[in-house]
């Protein structure tokens, strides 16, 4: 019941907001909208903490402790975002970047975005889960293209041809799966219920599982960004709004990985080998290789930043791939904390870019001065997304890296390199931007205090503190997923 | 080997000619023309299909693909083709003989790919799942080769046309729940083309896609 308004608010908040259009409330029913979102979504974690796993809707929607965190944790970067963009987007509207029909479109496709990344998450079919992942790609291309300006349309014609091309073989992925289930299930809807297969993925055919893997990798690859398929991130992320960025970055590329780690548990079963666990640690630490060293040659703060999120992604499917329960345990707290750090970075970056009018690095300055919050908020978030203790990026990185020193000890100096790069590379960006003198032409803003200071306190408690609730849920999620 | 099966062999043989068709068709109703062909193909292959293997649900799926391949998406693109008056556009095809040749490599590398599929496989369909996946290649190529984006959307529905054939030729097709919601996605898509036709023509003047290359590294 909780999991059906769940995800009936989102879903209508996008109707009622494509009505009510530019209005001024529209920013209110929007925040209003994804907190309610948020509350159900606490209500459903704690209905799955007190009785475990269970699945609802006449077995089409499963959740566990997996998914459910990934919920909350989608639902609140969604309200937090939504309050940011409460004044993000109206100083763009006031600045003309924005039309009257595009903030129409913004508030009731934001919406519908969560509504799909939810559907992705709370699902139990896996050919479900597939149409709301493209559901949630094209509801965010137009977004991406909301300027209008060429740079912006040229980033979204490569985001909906890049992902549609890579979603399309994560089809032709499912399809494989499909047909390797049928042959133990028996046709119809059932074989493509996750919890079905799950139980009987030693009898799934593995020369097929196998073969779905590389298009399902392939597939939901992209959309995770990862090197060689993250051609449309950076892009995406630095000519669309910043709201976006950070509902990007912070959430779609979580989905995307959710949705592999789903499939590879049962290609694992099938198999018995460890091969998809390989071609993840493969793909995961080109991507942090490739990403650490680009983050140093970007001059668009955006870029840079969608970058470190390519490396993140690829320290988070590396440990997956990596498997066992610590790197599992390390992966899974890596992607809640590297969610709400970077989209806090996100909302600091949009602001900083805000006041001096424009994303080149080399033209922001004095952002401590200007305004402490964006300031120090930039960081703050810096410091915690390169893994400096005590915040919380540190402890998952720490738990990784102690799990790949064990199991995968020639792997160790590749991580640290990436590591190491990525902390340098982005330090010496960060330091001029937040230091020295106010330059003249900086504008006065009125900034959104709350988002930023509620998720860099969270990494802050999550770094120092692991409360017990979450420790243990990352272990009955780390356990579901052997 | 039955009939339906023969018959179906032919339509998968169609539909691959059909891939290649798209491959070098220069002008945009001969693309237009040629995608609906395929979708007519598909249509009554998933009708065999359904016949031979009696479920029903085909059927229905193979009434939707006639509406949404063969008449609703050649419709939205007619009147789109016609409102940016690129219908007598020419677009230069660079390298047929060898972007056929490449085309001609990537359906033996999908017979080999499949092949341990087929062997498994006891449905009667089972020899053209190879043909569906050169299908998807063949239009992923059409979308790396073609610099028009109209041209770029047609190769993306054949790919996702590829998609289809895969999932009745592998499987009998998916479950109806998740085909429709595939054809509503595809729905949606072709909404988001539409626009996005409009805003590149006002923006860059033409649909060539070529001219949108600014965002790369600089060094």
């Amino acid at each position: 019941m909780t999991l059906l308004i769940l995800l009936s608010i989102s879903l209508l908040s996008a109707i009622t907001l494509a009505f009510v259009g530019d209005r001024k409330i529209a920013t209110e029913i929007n925040i209003l909208g994804s907190a309610a979102t948020f509350f159900a979504g606490v209500g459903l974690a704690v209905q799955v903490y007190m009785q475990g796993p269970m699945l609802a809707a006449g077995k089409f929607f499963f959740v566990d402790a997996f998914n459910v965190y990934l919920a909350v944790l989608t639902s609140f970067v969604s309200m937090t975002t939504a309050i940011f963009s409460r004044r993000y987007m109206r100083r763009e509207r006031e600045h003309g970047r924005v039309g009257h029909w595009g903030m129409r479109f913004y508030h009731a496709m934001f919406q519908l975005f969560i509504f799909a990344m939810l559907l992705a998450l709370l699902t139990n079919n896996i050919g479900v889960l597939w149409i709301a992942m493209e559901l949630a790609t094209l509801s965010t291309v137009l977004l991406v293209s909301l300027y209008r300006t060429p740079t912006a349309i040229e980033a979204a014609w490569k985001y909906f041809i890049l992902c549609g091309v890579g979603i399309a073989l994560a089809l032709f992925g499912t399809v494989l799966l499909y047909f390797a289930a049928e042959r133990v299930l028996g046709e119809g809807g059932e074989a493509l219920l996750w919890t079905n297969l799950n139980q009987v993925k030693s009898l799934l055919e593995p020369t097929v599982l196998s073969l779905a893997f590389v298009f399902l990798m392939v597939g939901y690859g992209t959309k995770v960004g990862l090197v060689p398929l993250h051609n449309w991130l950076p892009d995406a992320h630095s000519e669309g709004p910043t709201p976006i960025s950070a509902v990007l970055s912070g959430l779609l590329l979580n989905i995307a990985l959710y949705a592999l780690v789903r499939c590879k548990v049962l290609v694992d079963g099938a198999t018995g080998t460890h091969q998809a666990g390989y071609i993840m640690m493969g793909f995961g630490l080109l991507s942090i290789l490739v990403a650490a060293f680009s983050i140093l040659r970007q001059k668009d703060i955006k870029r840079m930043f969608a970058y470190s999120s390519i490396e993140h992604m690829g320290i988070a499917t590396f440990a997956f791939g990596l498997g066992g329960p610590i790197a599992t345990f390390g992966a899974l707290l890596h992607m809640l904390v590297h969610s709400l750090t970077k989209s806090a970075i996100f909302f600091t970056v949009g602001h900083a870019s805000q006041m001096n009018e424009t994303q080149e690095m080399s033209k922001i300055k004095g952002l401590i001065k200007g305004n402490p919050l964006v300031g120090w908020g930039l960081m703050f978030g810096v410091m915690a997304i390169v893994g400096m203790p005590p915040f919380g990026v540190f402890v998952s990185e720490f738990l990784i890296l102690t799990a790949t020193i064990k199991n995968a000890p020639l792997l160790t100096p590749l991580l640290l390199v990436g590591l190491v790069v990525a902390f340098a590379a982005l330090f010496r960006r960060v330091q001029p931007m937040v230091a020295g003198e106010i330059p003249a032409n900086q504008q006065f803003l009125k900034v959104a205090h709350i988002p930023v200071i509620l998720h860099m306190v969270l990494v802050l408690i999550i770094g120092l503190y692991m409360p017990n609730f979450l420790a243990e849920w990352f272990h009955t999620a780390a356990g579901l997923l052997k | 080997m039955n009939l339906a099966a023969q018959i179906n062999s032919l339509l998968a043989a169609l539909i691959l000619l059909t891939a290649f068709g798209l491959l070098v068709q220069k002008r945009m109703y001969g693309l237009l023309h040629i995608f609906a062909w395929q979708g007519l193909f598909l249509s009554v292959s998933t009708a065999v299909v359904g016949y031979a293997a009696g479920t029903h649900h085909l059927y229905i799926s193979s009434v939707l693909t006639l509406l949404l391949k063969v008449i609703l998406l050649p419709y939205i693109l007619h009147v789109l083709i016609q409102r940016l008056q690129i219908h007598k556009e020419i677009e230069t095809v660079v390298n047929v003989p060898t972007t056929m040749l490449i085309g001609i490599a990537l359906v033996i590398f999908s017979y080999h790919l499949t092949a341990p599929i087929r062997e498994l496989s006891t449905l009667v369909t089972r020899s053209t799942l190879a043909v569906a996946l050169a299908t998807v290649m063949i239009g992923l190529l059409m979308m790396i080769t073609r610099r028009h984006a109209v041209t770029q959307i047609i190769g993306f529905l054949a790919m996702e046309n590829g998609l289809f054939f895969a999932a009745t030729s592998a499987t009998y097709g998916m479950p109806l729940v998740v085909e429709l919601g595939v054809a509503l996605d595809i729905l949606i898509a072709a909404f988001i083309f539409g626009i996005f036709f409009f805003h590149i023509r006002t923006t860059f003047d033409s649909l060539d896609v070529k001219q949108m290359a600014k965002l790369k590294e600089e060094d």
